[in-house]
């Protein structure tokens, strides 16, 4: 049993393999510990610490993952731990701390999984995401301090105590020491720049940002070589790992990039040992473009092709913000010959409804354009609210830009219908009921002078008051009842479907 | 009747209503005050004839008041004012022939002819039919108005000297006058005060630890925190308020008060307010059905606190209350202010010069209509009201001929 750990690697991965060495090879191991507690098995534990490398306890803790997988879908429960799955125990140390689910990578689907099998109770548990890091939990936070790889920055002293649990905003100012540390640490460095751009938003909106993680995560692949004496899959995750933590150092990861992210290191993880390192990078690389491409360029045009028949002549349609699916419905409704007005509303500090306006007045469209709350004034000459969003959750909420809720709260007091535009990859399990337990906080300083106007000059130097915050808030959540349909690539759902479609479409393997 | 007032005051009125069209007096108190006091110097320049003070008085006023209220028809204080004025004036009338009324003794049986005769005395009658109108009923002015119109086909008068009648009349319209003067000065008294009247209720509101969400900004509301931070601490909440952005000077009059003060964007509102326990704020106007017209953005605000249930009280002092009833209120109670408020004139411009015709329409409206369902409580200085309860309060303030 004590030779056992000292295998090398190719060896112990040819055991790995064949199932009934794993379940003994794990068995053994585990009731060793389990049988002998107290210090006896800590000096053994520690004896085995010392003898064994870090790759090759890496390497043990991958059988025995295997070994459990097997033992469960043979139905044998001897070797679940419940408990070790938990969140926050990813063994790689994962930084995806904020914001992102760090749900564990599911191995059930390398089993059959066309068979209906009884999933038993601590499997149902496994199924819920993962709790988040909350920042108000000193110690939590002081740990994923300690295994971050990019250091975090000090928090501000003027932050909202309502939102304490949240991480709170990093100035641009802070992004050159992070720039410097993170070169030095790692050889991979395209990803300043995408950092940089998310840091100081230029990069802005789910899909805009998914999509230029994955062209970075792409250039990545094709310049990744595999250093000697590593495996390929885990060594490449872990630097995955490293490159998201820095990017949601700089700004929190929206939930399209935590799923893509998602899908990726399961793809990573699938890989077959038996594939040459040219082979595996090319399927990554063509996996993440796949991806880019199935699930949001051609969901989108499914989405404007479903949500173009919903306008019709005559029809005064209403937006807030900025979101591309709705500006892509919009122009091809135009473009097709349909007669319809648009009021674009717009709120602080963003202001992104004006992107939107540029466009949309480009190609000739009516509109009509005012700010978040002058919303009930126009809601009377309105037929249809179209709106964009971040993700929809799983009970129905919509997680938009901050100031859609109240636009369609007011929709829905006028009677005009809601319609959220959306693609699947986008819904997320977990669930929310207002906008407070999550949420990203923006620059408290963007509140203070106005766009264009340079009277209001009240707020300069808040933070001199010890009792002025000023809070800024990305986020919102829109209650399932105000929204009337979801436009989804799949076709057009009610709020109520969500937690269906994630179920139906997304236990499939992504690619 | 206005060419016979003074030259001064016929330039103090046309400097008043150049005010009020170029938008120089704006808000509530100040265009109150200033009316008030205008009305005050119409009323004492005013040469009283003998006959028919009142009426004389009331012409008056009204002239000069409809100019003002055209000026700015958005200003309702203005309107308030006058029809408080005007109110004020019958209200003394009927005083001083009440108390005429009862110093003569009622005799029996005279003639008709005499009655008709004399002007001055149906006019009693009418003044005293108005008087039990204004006075809540009870038994004592149902009894009291037998008498009274018994008396009106009696000479009430036994020394019917027409001396001493004029004289009479002369101190009856000079009565009238000061009495007018002094109920001004009284309400003067009360526009000005209304501040510490209603902060004298804060405690009674505001509880340890609350947290209260307001948008923009209100004198008022300022004074009630005040009051209420001596004894209570609790947190605001205040909404900027665009596109004027009271909110900021408000945050900053409040974090100067050393109250806890955060600063949100309007949009962030729906989001908040789940944690928010009252929403304060104040309002440009009271209609008489107990909807209120307050600076843009209120509806929403409203809305998203009766969907959170959370109360939405609203502070007002009595000179805002105005008498009318909003029947179409997005048009006839609001303005549209310039849009480059909202976008700036020259933002547009480079995507415009493609595309024929049709600029972009910018909205910017001034006011938001609350309607009174989704009101939970007035703060007044004459104490908390429901929405339902306004139209007694119009009533007790205003006259039905003025409306």
């Amino acid at each position: 049993m004590r030779a056992q750990p000292t295998l090398s690697v190719s060896e112990w991965k040819f055991q790995r393999s064949t199932t009934t060495k794993v379940a003994f090879f794990s068995r053994n191991f585990w009731d060793d510990r389990k049988c002998f507690p107290g210090p006896e098995n800590d000096a053994r534990q520690r004896k085995l610490k010392d003898r064994t490398s870090k790759a090759e306890r890496r390497a043990l803790q991958e059988s025995q993952r295997a070994a459990k997988e097997a033992a469960r879908a043979s139905g044998n429960q001897t070797f679940f731990m419940p408990g070790m799955w938990e969140a926050g125990t990813n063994p790689y140390g994962s930084n995806e701390k904020k914001g992102v689910d760090k749900k564990p990578v599911d191995k059930s689907g390398e089993k059959d999984k066309k068979k209906e099998v009884v999933v038993p109770e601590k499997d149902k548990r496994k199924d819920a995401p993962a709790p988040r890091l909350q920042f108000d939990d000193e110690q939590k936070v002081a740990k994923a301090r300690r295994r971050a790889i990019v250091e975090q920055t000090t928090e501000t002293k003027h932050r909202v105590e309502l939102f304490r649990h949240l991480p709170q905003f990093v100035p641009p100012t802070q992004l050159q020491a992070l720039e410097e540390k993170y070169l030095q640490n790692d050889t991979m460095h395209i990803h300043p720049a995408v950092g940089l751009k998310y840091l100081t938003w230029d990069i802005v909106g789910g899909n805009a940002r998914c999509v230029a993680m994955l062209e970075a995560f792409k250039e990545m692949i094709r310049d990744y070589t595999t250093p000697p004496q590593k495996v390929m899959s885990r060594d490449l995750t872990a630097k995955i790992n490293s490159h998201v933590s820095f990017l949601s150092t700089c700004r929190p990861l929206s939930i399209s990039m935590g799923n893509a992210i998602r899908s990726f290191k399961l793809k990573i993880g699938k890989l077959r040992d038996t594939l040459t390192e040219a082979e595996a990078k090319s399927s990554l690389v063509s996996h993440l473009e796949t991806f880019a491409q199935e699930k949001i360029i051609l969901a989108d045009k499914e989405i404007v092709k479903h949500a173009v028949t919903k306008i019709i002549d005559g029809d005064v349609v209403l937006t807030h913000g900025f979101s591309c699916v709705v500006e892509m419905v919009l122009s091809h409704a135009h473009s097709i010959g349909k007669k319809f007005r648009v009021v674009v509303v717009d709120s602080r500090p963003r202001l992104e409804g004006r992107i939107l306006l540029r466009s949309l007045l480009a190609q000739g469209l009516k509109c009509t354009y005012t700010h978040i709350n002058a919303v009930t004034y126009i809601m009377q000459e309105v037929t249809k609210v179209f709106l964009g969003a971040a993700s929809i959750l799983a009970n129905g909420t919509v997680y938009s830009r901050v100031g859609t809720a109240a636009a369609a709260m007011v929709a829905h007091g006028y009677r005009v219908p809601v319609m959220i535009c959306c693609e699947t990859y986008k819904f997320h399990e977990r669930v929310q009921l207002d906008s407070i337990c999550s949420n990203e906080l923006g620059d408290p300083d963007a509140l203070v002078g106005v766009a264009g106007r340079k009277e209001f000059r009240e707020l300069v130097g808040w933070d001199e008051s010890e009792h002025l915050r000023l809070l800024n808030l990305t986020y919102d959540a829109t209650p399932a009842d105000y929204v009337s349909m979801i436009i989804t690539e799949h076709g057009m759902v009610p709020p109520t479907s969500v937690p269906v479609i994630l179920r139906e479409y997304r236990k499939e393997p992504i690619l | 009747m206005v060419a016979a007032a003074m030259p001064d005051l016929q330039a103090a009125v046309d400097d008043f209503v150049i005010k009020l069209k170029r938008r120089q007096v704006e808000g509530s108190l100040a265009t109150a005050k200033s009316t008030v006091l205008l009305l005050r110097q119409v009323v004492s320049h005013q040469r009283i004839p003998s006959s028919g003070p009142a009426s004389s008085l009331i012409d008056a006023v009204k002239s000069v008041g409809s100019r003002l209220i055209a000026a700015n028809p958005m200003e309702l204080a203005v309107g308030n004012m006058v029809r408080r004025v005007l109110h004020i004036i019958r209200e003394e009338e009927a005083t001083i022939v009440a108390a005429q009324v009862g110093v003569t003794p009622v005799s029996d049986s005279d003639d008709d002819a005499d009655v008709h005769g004399v002007p001055g005395l149906s006019a009693v009658a009418l003044a005293a039919a108005n008087r039990t109108a204004l006075r809540a009923p009870s038994l004592h002015n149902l009894l009291e108005s037998l008498p009274t119109s018994a008396g009106a086909n009696v000479e009430p008068v036994p020394e019917s000297d027409t001396k001493s009648r004029s004289s009479d009349k002369n101190s009856k319209s000079w009565k009238l006058k000061h009495g007018v003067i002094d109920a001004i000065g009284l309400l003067l008294g009360e526009i000005e005060n209304y501040h510490s009247e209603i902060s004298e209720q804060a405690l009674e509101h505001i509880h340890q630890n609350e947290v209260i969400l307001t948008l923009g900004r209100s004198r008022s509301l300022l004074h009630f925190f005040r009051e209420a931070k001596k004894k209570r601490s609790f947190q605001v909440f205040v909404a900027e308020g665009a596109p004027r952005y009271q909110g900021h000077k408000f945050a900053k009059e409040l974090a100067a008060m050393e109250l806890q003060t955060t600063v949100i964007t309007d949009s962030a509102v729906f989001a908040l307010i789940s944690r928010v326990n009252m929403v304060i704020v104040g309002a440009h106007a009271v209609m008489a059905n107990g909807g209120i017209v307050a600076p843009v953005g209120m509806h929403m605000v409203a809305l998203a606190a009766r969907r959170h249930a959370v109360p939405f009280v609203v502070l007002t002092g009595l000179h805002k209350l105005c008498p009318l009833y909003p029947h179409n209120p997005s048009v006839v109670l609001n303005e549209l202010k310039s849009p480059s408020q909202v976008l700036d004139f020259g933002e547009m411009s480079d995507c415009l010069d493609g595309t024929d015709g049709s600029p972009v329409h910018v909205v910017n409206p001034m006011f938001d209509y609350v309607p009174p369902e989704l009101i939970s409580l007035f703060i007044t200085d004459s104490g908390g009201h429901n929405p339902s309860y306004v139209y007694r309060l119009v009533a007790e303030i205003y006259s039905p001929e003025d409306h």
